[in-house]
């Protein structure tokens, strides 16, 4: 339980790929300029890693340690392709807006690194879990990153999500501001490095913060100790 | 040491043969699917780009290949003909804008052989996003102003952006992308023009010169 646990909030927060180890910044800054596009590339990273996580952890008896990292990318290569066909074939909306962008989870290095780090020394639920956790926590970083962008750029947010979830899905399409001509700089690349710099920032206030009031709360209850032992005394 | 080579090989060997054959499996279990969709998909552009009431053939299956400089490119594009009780009536054309703001600008055109546009589509583009995207459908229905509109001829002033003279506006701080597109559609229509003669000498579609 306590593994678990450990697990889904280093995936979601303490070891978030995007905002703490930094891997795989090349899916998630090119494909974040809306907010849709971050959820679909999140979504299929995070079914990618599951699945790849599973199977390295189901073999990882037969692979000899010299040799795993070939064998690594065969199976995340074979799952990719898998995954995308699957896509092309049953989901073709989603094929449409995410088309490019699913071969490139093959490059995500987060893949390759999880499946070195927990996947092959954990039991296939852990390794599952820990591909979930650690896709979820991408997901959300490129969700917020996607959202900031497209308000900030266009005004909108989740247009388009019609496109990967269904046509009720129009109506999730909300207009924040209106522009008459977009604010350029966030929907380039440039914008996408100074919003997760800017993400970067706000996650490394958040944990000092938190830092300070779990040291302030340490010293109150060291204050707090003596007293209650002098109190016992008298 | 060898042992060792030999064992990791083999092991090797068999991975790369269990996830080619997972591969392979799935790749031969969506195949219809997948072809399926892609001709849903191209039958829902077809009919954005000439309208289902003008023909009674099957339109996909009415395909040649065209290959004409004034089409952006020397690359060969496919040419669906509509045709009424046999006769062809209108013709949707695959086309390359090769002047767009960041390289070629790939449209389907539909219209009849009189010169009038029934109906363009964009179906890929590099251009800017918030600034040039704005030839996309989703995006704007700049795209639509084109229904119905007729060249003239090749001087015709009108079949161009304002900002030429003409009467399709172009964008805030972008002109070059709705030029390209004007421009590739203008070069297309009057291609048109010329085909229903030259129909006969096209080579059909799934040729090995395609």
């Amino acid at each position: 339980m306590s593994e678990a646990k450990s697990l889904l909030v280093g995936g979601l927060w303490k070891n978030n790929s995007a905002l703490v180890q930094l891997l795989g910044l090349c899916p998630l800054l090119a494909v974040t300029a809306t907010a849709t596009n971050a959820l679909g590339l999140g979504l299929a990273t995070t079914l990618v890693l599951t699945l790849t996580n599973s199977f390295i952890s189901a073999s990882r008896r037969w692979v000899p340690s010299e040799i795993r990292i070939p064998i690594y990318v065969m199976i995340i290569a074979s799952v990719v392709s898998c995954v995308q066909m699957l896509i092309n074939a049953y989901a073709y909306g989603l094929y449409q807006s995410l088309g490019i962008f699913i071969p490139l989870i093959v490059t995500n290095c987060i893949v390759v690194g999880r499946a070195e780090a927990v996947a092959s020394k954990s039991s296939i639920p852990l390794a599952a879990l820990d591909g979930f956790a650690i896709g979820m926590g991408a997901t959300c970083a490129m969700v917020i990153l996607g959202s900031l962008r497209e308000i900030i750029g266009s005004g909108t947010l989740f247009n388009g999500a019609d496109q990967l979830l269904g046509p009720w899905a129009k109506s999730l399409r909300i207009e924040v501001v209106h522009f008459d001509s977009p604010m350029l700089l966030a929907m380039l690349p440039p914008g996408a490095f100074i919003g997760l710099g800017m993400m970067l920032a706000g996650k490394y206030l958040i944990d000092q913060k938190m830092k300070q009031r779990a040291a302030l709360r340490a010293q109150a209850a060291e204050r707090a100790a003596p007293q209650n032992a002098v109190g016992k005394a008298v | 040491m060898l042992e060792t080579i030999r064992k990791n090989g083999v092991t090797l060997a068999v991975f790369a043969a269990i996830t080619t054959a997972a591969t392979a499996v799935v790749n031969t279990v969506t195949k219809p699917t997948v072809e399926h969709q892609t001709l849903l998909q191209q039958k829902n552009l077809l009919d954005q780009v000439v309208p289902t009431g003008m023909y009674d053939n099957n339109i996909q299956q009415d395909c040649y290949v065209v290959t004409d400089d004034a089409l952006g490119n020397g690359a060969p594009h496919h040419l669906f003909v509509a045709r009424k009780g046999g006769q062809p009536v209108a013709a949707a054309l695959e086309t390359t804008a090769p002047d767009g703001y960041s390289g070629a600008i790939q449209m389907l055109v539909g219209a009849d052989f009189q010169g009038k546009v029934l109906g363009v589509r964009v179906i890929e583009h590099h251009e800017t996003p918030g600034l040039g995207d704005k030839i996309e459908l989703r995006i704007s229905d700049w795209i639509n102003s084109f229904n119905g509109k007729v060249v003239q001829g090749p001087s015709d002033k009108a079949f161009a952006v304002k900002k030429d003279g003409g009467e399709f506006d172009q964008f805030t701080g972008a002109t070059i992308t709705p030029r390209a597109v004007v421009n590739a559609t203008k070069r297309t229509a009057l291609l048109m023009k010329t085909l229903p003669e030259r129909l006969s000498s096209l080579p059909v579609c799934g040729d090995a010169n395609e």
